[in-house]
């Protein structure tokens, strides 16, 4: 066997390439930072709860369980009850995503049934996304210019005291903003309604409308649910555009249009002037109530979704 | 008398529970081709994905015995230079998407970082894509990215990828399994010629591809080294009864 | 025979009656986003213009002024929150695509989730925390650490989803070549979901720009001009909030300005977004 030139020359490149190799990071260590940027966000939620808790541990300390259902927030006096803004909340968000379902349970059949595919179905899906996309600064400041007008001539209308602002107004552009987050998820899981079911009924005589109502939203219930949760999730924790149009007013709210501050709204509001440890111990405290809220709905509506892609 | 570049001895190979080869023992002359052939699930990519040492990608794998390059045990070898050694062409051709052509056949220098001057690049390019008999049909678009060629053009590619490396030995895994038949006449072609350059190992599906292109072939049964030797012996006369029916097609 | 007939028609009817009405309500959630975008535009663009990009804002009272230093703002805290959210997003993104299962990884992957799910006011409230309490002001470097985490969720599902969908064959190719495993993920499998990834970081600008509530008690805003990421900085949200809420109508119609530039600019960014996807992805 005769070694040639070529030979040598191959033998001289695989030299070099084996020989080289060794530059660049090792695969164990590699590894080892793949490992530690997911801890990172481990350890980042753990700390976020943490810090939370433990800056608000001079208002648990002091008020205990009554913060929650304490009427009167008077920082003047170092009374805080944060019974008003609960109040305030749910209100808000209920009403919200009752006035948002109205449209989005609609969307989702428009999309997930009717309109599928073609010109129309990327225009509505773009519509949503534009939607969803719109800082919630610009939907407050379209609130207060257009929304608050028109709200303070039906409260005329009705004989209320004409303010315009109002847990209503909150709840009216507040539902404009959840409509995509309940829709998405609806329009998913009605297009996944398998066609067999939906051809079985429709070759036995239904029409299409009894097919929707007997079969398909039937099938999608549990994730047309988890996406009203996870709006709801949404529509707890909006901040800037509720705090644009509530009426700041902490206070009891008496009817869907007294004014009124949600959890979010007043902790905007009073967080820079808060002086002294328990009034902003008290905001925190407000914090980690919306955080916790916030995360059981989001995770229950997310564990929903989880569980119909595995069952079915 | 020629000498073996390539041993198996007393080498097995399982994920987990399952035992996938028992026992092989066998060895590769330098710049020959051997077809391994068997049944489906038999055994035989798992045997060429162990000598390149990817089978131990998978978690749970384990193996024994030993595989020796040019006498040297593979598995006391860092597996990155086993592999720059030895080199592998897939089922389905894989060339890297986002890269163009002439980037493809010297990836496995430029995901090393190893500069190479001008010249030295663009002769291997051309060298490797000759030997792959590409070279005419992409040498005016060398730096487009793959996507444009057909099937058989992009596994000639993966070959002429492999190529630039200057393996020692070249694993094949039934590379024209995806191809149409105008492609697979192309490969065999190009494949036969490759061995003066190179030793190579085909793992086939397909008897008659085996019989056509092959010096030897061993037959993989149920993790079994089953028979072996040259392939005009084996076919017309096999020894192992199981051998024989394989080849005449009662089982497959 | 008759009353079959009458039942079906009726049934027919009502089916008819239900597609009109499922495609009235979906056009009406339409029409906010009309309100929305003809609103601003029709107040707004008439105020922009160069001088109003690229001066200060005027005391009150005084006419014209701009919002040079909210835009200049908002561009540093897209900065910074790329810089905290951006290289630890994609390792991580990297870390769940690679290891699907075990405890790190599910727990991981249910912090990211949570994340992402909590109100931006509690964020805001994290960063007052950990960052303007130690440091004694606020600064455009706590907003940026608000915004960071904000932007975190979005990076990291991005670029595992994005990972995730790559085949094996691509991974294999490059090992059987010899590739090393962290060249082998940074080199080829990486670039190959650059489109998903680019498209992940820009929605994420999208969202980040346009947050107020993290950054009120943060980066705080201010009248002035600041490069000094240890000083308060203004944002074009921030400036929406104060002037639309304030009394003076001179500033009301600068909101309508900056909620025009705000807009177009989140919207482009939307709109690139798809473009990159179009453009970039790689096909296998």
């Amino acid at each position: 066997m005769n070694h040639t030139i070529a030979d040598t020359a191959v033998h001289a490149s695989r030299a070099k390439i084996t020989m080289q190799y060794k530059w660049g990071i090792s695969e164990a260590l590699f590894r080892r930072l793949l490992y530690f940027a997911g801890l990172i966000l481990v350890v980042l939620l753990a700390a976020i709860f943490f810090s939370l808790a433990i800056a608000s541990f001079p208002a648990l300390r002091q008020f205990g369980f009554s913060f929650l259902i304490g009427k009167t927030w008077d920082p003047v006096r170092g009374e805080f009850g944060a019974f008003a803004f609960l109040v305030g909340t749910l209100m808000s968000s209920f009403m919200a995503l009752l006035i948002s379902t109205v449209f989005s349970l609609p969307v989702s059949i428009f999309l997930g049934e009717y309109f599928r595919h073609g010109n129309v179905s990327t225009f509505m899906k773009s519509v949503i996304e534009l939607l969803a996309g719109i800082p919630s600064v610009i939907y407050g400041f379209w609130g207060l210019f257009l929304l608050v007008p028109l709200v303070r001539a039906l409260e005329t209308k009705l004989g209320v005291a004409p303010q315009g602002v109002g847990i209503f107004t909150s709840s009216l552009v507040l539902a404009v903003m959840i409509i995509p987050y309940a829709s998405s998820i609806g329009t998913e899981v009605i297009s996944l309604v398998p066609s067999d079911l939906k051809e079985a009924a429709l070759s036995l005589g239904a029409t299409r409308f009894e097919v929707i109502r007997k079969i398909v939203l039937p099938y999608a219930y549990s994730g047309i649910f988890a996406g009203i949760l996870l709006a709801l999730g949404r529509a707890l924790g909006e901040t800037m555009a509720v705090t644009m149009v509530i009426g700041n007013s902490n206070f009891l709210p008496k009817s869907i249009f007294s004014p009124g501050n949600t959890m979010a709204s007043i902790i905007a509001n009073e967080f820079t002037e808060a002086t002294g440890s328990l009034y902003l111990a008290s905001l925190i405290e407000l914090a980690l109530v919306l955080f916790i809220v916030t995360t059981i709905i989001n995770i229950s509506g997310k564990l929903i979704i989880r569980k119909m892609s595995t069952g079915k | 008398m020629e000498s073996s570049v390539l041993k198996i001895e007393n080498f097995a190979a399982s994920f987990g529970e399952h035992t996938i080869l028992k026992d092989i023992n066998l060895s590769f002359s330098r710049n020959t081709l051997t077809a391994i052939m068997g049944p489906s699930g038999c055994g035989k990519t798992t045997l060429i994905r162990c000598i390149n040492r990817m089978h131990e990608l998978v978690p749970n794998a384990k193996v024994s015995g030993k595989i020796l390059l040019d006498n040297e045990d593979i598995y006391n070898t860092d597996p990155i230079i086993v592999r720059r050694q030895i080199g592998m062409v897939f089922q389905r051709p894989n060339p890297f998407p986002t890269m163009s052509i002439y980037d493809n056949v010297i990836a496995g220098y430029n995901l090393y970082g190893i500069k190479l001057r001008k010249e030295e690049m663009d002769q291997t390019v051309e060298e490797s894509l000759r030997k792959a008999a590409l070279w005419e049909e992409v040498k005016d678009a060398l730096h487009r990215k793959g996507s444009f060629l057909s099937g058989g053009q992009q596994q000639r590619l993966c070959i002429a990828r492999a190529l630039a490396m200057h393996p020692e030995v070249l694993l094949l895994d039934e590379p024209t399994s995806a191809l149409d038949p105008k492609s697979t006449a192309h490969i065999e072609e190009l494949v036969s010629q490759l061995k003066d350059g190179v030793t190579i190992i085909q793992v086939t599906h397909n008897i008659a591809q085996a019989a056509r292109v092959s010096d030897f072939t061993a037959f993989i049964y149920l993790g079994e080294l089953v028979e072996s030797g040259p392939t005009a012996r084996m076919f017309t006369g096999p020894k192992d009864k199981r051998t024989e029916e394989y080849l005449t097609g009662k089982f497959g | 025979m008759g009353k079959i007939e009458t039942s079906v028609h009726r049934r027919i009817w009502i089916d008819k009656f239900f597609k009109g009405l499922i495609i009235l309500l979906s056009l009406g959630s339409i029409v906010p986003m009309l309100l929305i975008l003809f609103l601003i535009t029709k107040n707004g663009i008439s105020v922009v213009n160069w001088e109003f990009l690229s001066q200060l804002p005027k005391p009150v009272g005084e006419i014209g002024g701009g919002i040079s230093n909210a835009i200049l703002g908002t561009l540093w805290l897209i900065l910074l929150s790329f810089i905290f959210s951006v290289p630890l997003g994609i390792f991580a993104g990297i870390f769940l695509s690679e290891y699907r299962a075990g405890r790190l990884a599910y727990l991981t992957s249910l912090s990211i989730e949570i994340l992402q799910g909590i109100p931006s006011i509690v964020i805001g409230i994290i960063a007052y925390v950990w960052v303007v309490l130690p440091m004694g002001s606020f600064s455009a470097l706590s907003g940026g650490v608000a915004l960071g985490i904000m932007m975190l969720p979005v990076i990291v599902m991005a670029t595992a989803e994005t990972l995730k969908l790559i085949p094996d064959s691509l991974r294999e190719a490059s090992l059987a070549l010899g590739v090393s495993y962290p060249r082998t993920i940074m080199k080829v499998i990486l670039p190959a979901g650059l489109s998903g990834i680019l498209s992940g970081i820009l929605l994420g600008i999208a969202r980040v720009t346009g947050e107020t509530a993290p950054l009120l008690f943060t980066a705080f805003g201010s009248p002035f001009m600041n490069q000094n990421i240890l000083k308060p900085i203004n944002s074009l949200p921030l400036t929406i909030f104060n002037y639309a809420t304030s009394p003076y109508p001179e500033w009301h119609t600068l909101a309508w300005g900056a909620s025009f530039v705000l807009i177009t600019f989140v919207l482009g960014l939307n709109l690139i977004t798809k473009l990159v996807t179009k453009k970039w992805k790689v096909q296998f």
